[in-house]
């Protein structure tokens, strides 16, 4: 309080020019706070951006990949097996399908490589090139592809049919430019005639750019990288789904009913409700480590299965329904309920007839939210075997399966950098946006319920 | 084939008895001077109740000693040198037998022995099937036909339906209870049992962290200590909490004192999308594009930064934990009452005086709440690390080489062929156990902090 002692108008003016300086800082203060905020904000916004701009940049091009179009001869001469067994020469259906399978081994042994190797070199007859480069150039299940025209249509024997093969990997690498292309030739994984020619293709049309439907179709593979596709893990991943939305549920809804409607207040209910909180707190790798030891170790469940996996996705997703679902319930008006009680409804009718129709929105959304976090969970799969190399769909779920996210965890890993940090890319477009078509409809329907109600 | 007899018998069941149930108490009313306690479908439910859950409880008890009942029966077939052998002799043995009776075959031709046990099997199977559809049948019949004789006007079949159903609303709640209860025990019992061959002392204070790798007959168990892990957790996390707490910080209030509404309903979704990209995609994203840009960085700059680094990790985490802390403290900063902030106002106290000055002041204990609880979340982070820290162990003080946390190593030691009975695998489960201590811990003072800031301003 010094500032009262000085008198008269030189210490008023003194003040007004001690406010004036300070007000200035003040104001630039307030000025630099501001553009904090505002550089957080669009460093979160540039996050945002980089990361989806980065997925799409990578992955977009994997979903159209080169493919090769030739004429391809069933040469009679190759073609092992001689005629598909027919019908009516056996005796029963199971002889029938001996002979069938045994006429497949027979066609499957004969020298397919050099049917693609006869074909590609029509496509360039006056290239030189060795056979082995010249195969290089197509991806290694090309012959399967061949075999399986002919297993369907056994009359393109002796016939010049075009086909559509896709390139190999490298090719692709090499044709898109994700292998650098100036290495020296000791650096690159295709011989030079087979880049050179990879190259001529692409200009006189042998080889587009077709859209990649087999990523869709496919499930993995090793020997043939460039086939590999996503519908083994798409199938887990399905199955999983619907063991959580199967039991997640059901026991969700039920435990928040009971416990907002019914439960008494008393200690039982309190260390319910602090466990839930806590449950959902839990690292998801713990819930791993429970599927582990009581899932797989005590009660023998197989590895690897999706019913594992769901059971333990299930465990990690009901806080998140019973939490929301609480929520709902709390949100509904209780002159509701007390207008069903005082028309003579019993408890229970109270609830299960008026209460918890108003709180379906609510459910149905913290159902898609928490089946979209169970989506995109690795940690806990990783645990009960569900990264093992599955080369099949599995047809139920029992069966070993991998799963969409986890399948991202196998590619990104896969020695064949190149062509598969893209592809891992185009899984995670896929599995992002999987995720987001649940969230739309979850949008949605809650609007069009809210709507009615 | 099995599944789908069961499921007509109960589906027989249940329309047989609720059909017997409804039609029964109807005509008990119908034309007379009698009034039901109960609706007719309450009498249906109940006679439903009383005839499949016996049913269900049969085929429950099948389901659960089947395998133990089928074991005991093929050894008993087996010659009785055969029973004293090694435990898993004797379950080759046995599976065997079964591979016999279920038609697929065997490797080598299957002894006389085994052939007759596998015949006799096989019709064991097929008795023991048919004999526990047959009880189940006779059962739900016999709860039926009880149920029915119960059928009267007074019968308070509503209230006894209600029960039921209470009763079921309380096991589908403890089923959180057991989960709980499921994760301490395994973790225990499993964590104890590796105790049994490294002692605490080492795993909890040890410096050196080399499982080596789990060969049968090598005597060396390796060295289980769990501070790298610990460092390296630690480390990252608070890397992350400086990325993640200034800009979602500034953020949230940027946002909720700031922005225009219009900004803010377009601002805020675009954040939260970070908190809903599954951190697998956030782990490739930190091996491709962020590890590689900040080894660029310290290039430029003249450190030494590794591609895979605490460092690489950290900062992802960060992002990912972005939108968790404004979220929160947009909650926390909004239950700030109102006139604190328009008495600062009026008292002539600039925006950004009377945040900093009133408006954090008071929402700092729910700040430090919600920063405990990103923190628990970013230590039980799994994926991103797994693909950007580096995976190695080393006590390291340099956040720019690479580390590992508690959870890579769970995964390292638990994928691959664990058998659950080396020190190798069962390590996972004493670390998974720190980390369930360390989060519950975290999360129990957060919640705690949290609740006491809503109860002050309530």
């Amino acid at each position: 309080m010094t500032d009262t002692v000085l008198p008269g108008a030189a210490a008023g003016a003194q003040n007004r020019e001690r406010v004036r300086k300070s007000l200035t800082r003040r104001h630039r203060n307030e000025t630099l706070f501001r553009w904090a905020g505002i550089l957080s904000i669009a460093a979160a916004l540039g996050f945002v951006a980089i990361l989806f701009g980065m997925i799409l940049s990578k992955g977009l091009p994997s979903f159209w990949q080169s493919t090769v179009h030739f004429e391809a001869y069933f040469d009679p001469e190759l073609i092992q097996g001689g005629p598909r067994p027919e019908r009516a020469d056996f005796a029963s259906p199971a002889d029938h399908q001996q002979a069938v399978n045994t006429w497949q081994r027979a066609v499957t042994m004969s020298n397919w490589n050099k049917i693609v190797e006869t074909g590609l070199r029509e496509a360039a007859p006056d290239f030189e090139i060795e056979s082995r480069d010249l195969l290089e150039l197509v991806t290694s299940a090309g012959r399967f592809q061949l075999r399986d025209i002919y297993f369907a249509d056994p009359e393109v024997l002796g016939q010049t049919v075009p086909v559509s093969i896709l390139a190999s990997a490298n090719t692709d690498n090499w044709l898109k430019g994700t292998i650098d292309r100036s290495q020296p030739d000791e650096r690159q994984q295709l011989a030079a005639t087979t880049r050179a020619l990879a190259d001529q293709f692409e200009e006189n049309g042998t080889i587009s750019f077709d859209f990649a439907w087999h990523i869709f179709t496919n499930v993995d593979s090793r020997s043939a990288p460039a086939t590999a596709g996503l519908a083994g893990a798409f199938m887990g991943s399905l199955y999983m789904m619907i063991v959580v939305i199967v039991l997640a549920v059901p026991i969700g809804v039920a435990s928040a009913v009971y416990l907002e409607e019914f439960a008494p207040k008393n200690r039982l209910t309190d260390l319910i409700e602090v466990n839930i909180n806590n449950l959902a707190a839990v690292p998801s790798i713990v819930f791993g480590l429970l599927g582990a030891a009581v899932f797989i170790n005590y009660f023998g469940l197989p590895r690897s299965a999706p019913l594992v996996g769901g059971l333990v996705l299930t465990l990690m997703t009901l806080p998140t329904i019973i939490i929301a679902t609480r929520a709902a319930l709390r949100a509904v008006p209780p002159s509701l309920r007390q207008a069903a009680l005082g028309l003579g409804a019993s408890h229970n009718q109270t609830v299960f007839h008026h209460v918890l129709p108003m709180t379906y929105p609510g459910v149905l959304t913290a159902t898609i939210i928490g089946v979209a976090q169970a989506l995109g969970e690795t940690a806990p799969l990783l645990l009960i075997g569900m990264s093992a190399f599955i080369a099949n769909i599995p047809a139920g779920p029992l069966d070993s399966a991998t799963a969409l996210p986890v399948q991202i965890y196998l590619w990104q890993g896969n020695e064949n950098r190149n062509f598969f940090e893209a592809r891992t890319s185009a899984a995670i477009i896929v599995l992002l946006g999987l995720m987001l078509l649940l969230n739309a409809i979850a949008i949605f329907l809650r609007s069009r319920l809210e709507k009615r109600a | 084939m099995n599944a789908l007899v069961i499921a007509a018998l109960l589906l027989v069941l249940l329309t047989v008895s609720y059909q017997v149930g409804w039609s029964r108490s109807r005509k008990l009313a119908d034309g007379k001077d009698t009034r039901l306690h109960s609706r007719p479908i309450y009498h249906g439910a109940l006679a439903a109740l009383f005839a499949l859950l016996p049913a269900i409880v049969i085929l429950g008890l099948w389901a659960l000693f089947s395998q133990s009942v089928t074991n005991s029966f093929i050894l008993a077939q087996l010659p009785a040198e055969v029973a004293q052998q090694q435990p898993f002799e004797v379950q080759a043995a046995v599976s065997r037998v079964q591979a016999i009776a279920s038609g697929y075959g065997v490797i080598g031709e299957p002894t006389p022995m085994e052939t007759a046990a596998a015949s006799a099997y096989a019709s064991f199977q097929q008795l023991s099937f048919l004999g526990v559809i047959a009880a189940a049948a006779a059962l739900g019949a016999v709860g039926l036909f009880w149920a029915q004789r119960r059928i009267a006007p007074r019968l308070r079949a509503r209230t006894e339906v209600e029960i039921f159903v209470r009763l079921a609303l309380i096991a589908c709640s403890t089923v959180a209870i057991l989960t709980t209860l499921g994760i301490v025990l395994s973790l225990l019992s499993d964590a104890l049992r590796f105790f049994s061959f490294i002692s605490p002392l080492d795993f909890f204070f040890g410096t050196t962290w080399n499982p080596r790798f789990q060969s049968t007959g090598s005597g060396s168990a390796g060295e289980y200590g769990l501070l790298p892990l610990l460092w390296g957790t630690v480390m990252i996390s608070i890397i992350a909490m400086l990325v993640a707490v200034p800009i979602g910080l500034m953020s949230a209030i940027y946002l909720s004192q700031y922005a225009h509404a219009r900004v803010r309903s377009v601002v805020k979704p675009i954040i939260e999308i970070l908190a809903g990209i599954p951190t697998i995609v956030y782990g490739f994203f930190a091996l491709v594009t962020v590890g590689p840009f900040l080894s660029g960085l310290g290039d430029v700059i003249g450190i030494n930064i590794r591609a895979t680094s605490a460092l690489t990790a950290g900062v992802v985490m960060g992002i990912m934990i972005i939108p968790f802390i404004s979220s929160l403290s947009d909650d926390i900063l909004g239950q700030v009452p109102r006139t604190m902030r328009d008495g600062s106002l009026g008292l002539g106290a600039t925006q950004s005086e009377t945040i900093r000055k009133v408006l954090l002041p008071a929402a700092l204990p729910g700040v430090v709440g919600a920063v405990l609880l990103a923190v628990s979340r970013a230590i039980g982070e799994t994926m991103i690390v797994v693909l950007a820290a580096g995976n190695s162990p080393v006590l390291r003080a340099n956040p720019a080489e690479p580390t590992s946390t508690v959870t890579v190593s769970i995964v390292n030691q638990l994928t691959g062929d664990a058998d659950f009975t080396s020190p190798q695998s069962l390590v996972a489960f004493a670390l998974g156990l720190t980390l369930f201590a360390m989060t519950l811990l975290l999360n129990v003072l957060a919640l705690y902090i949290v609740r006491k800031f809503r109860e002050q301003y309530e």
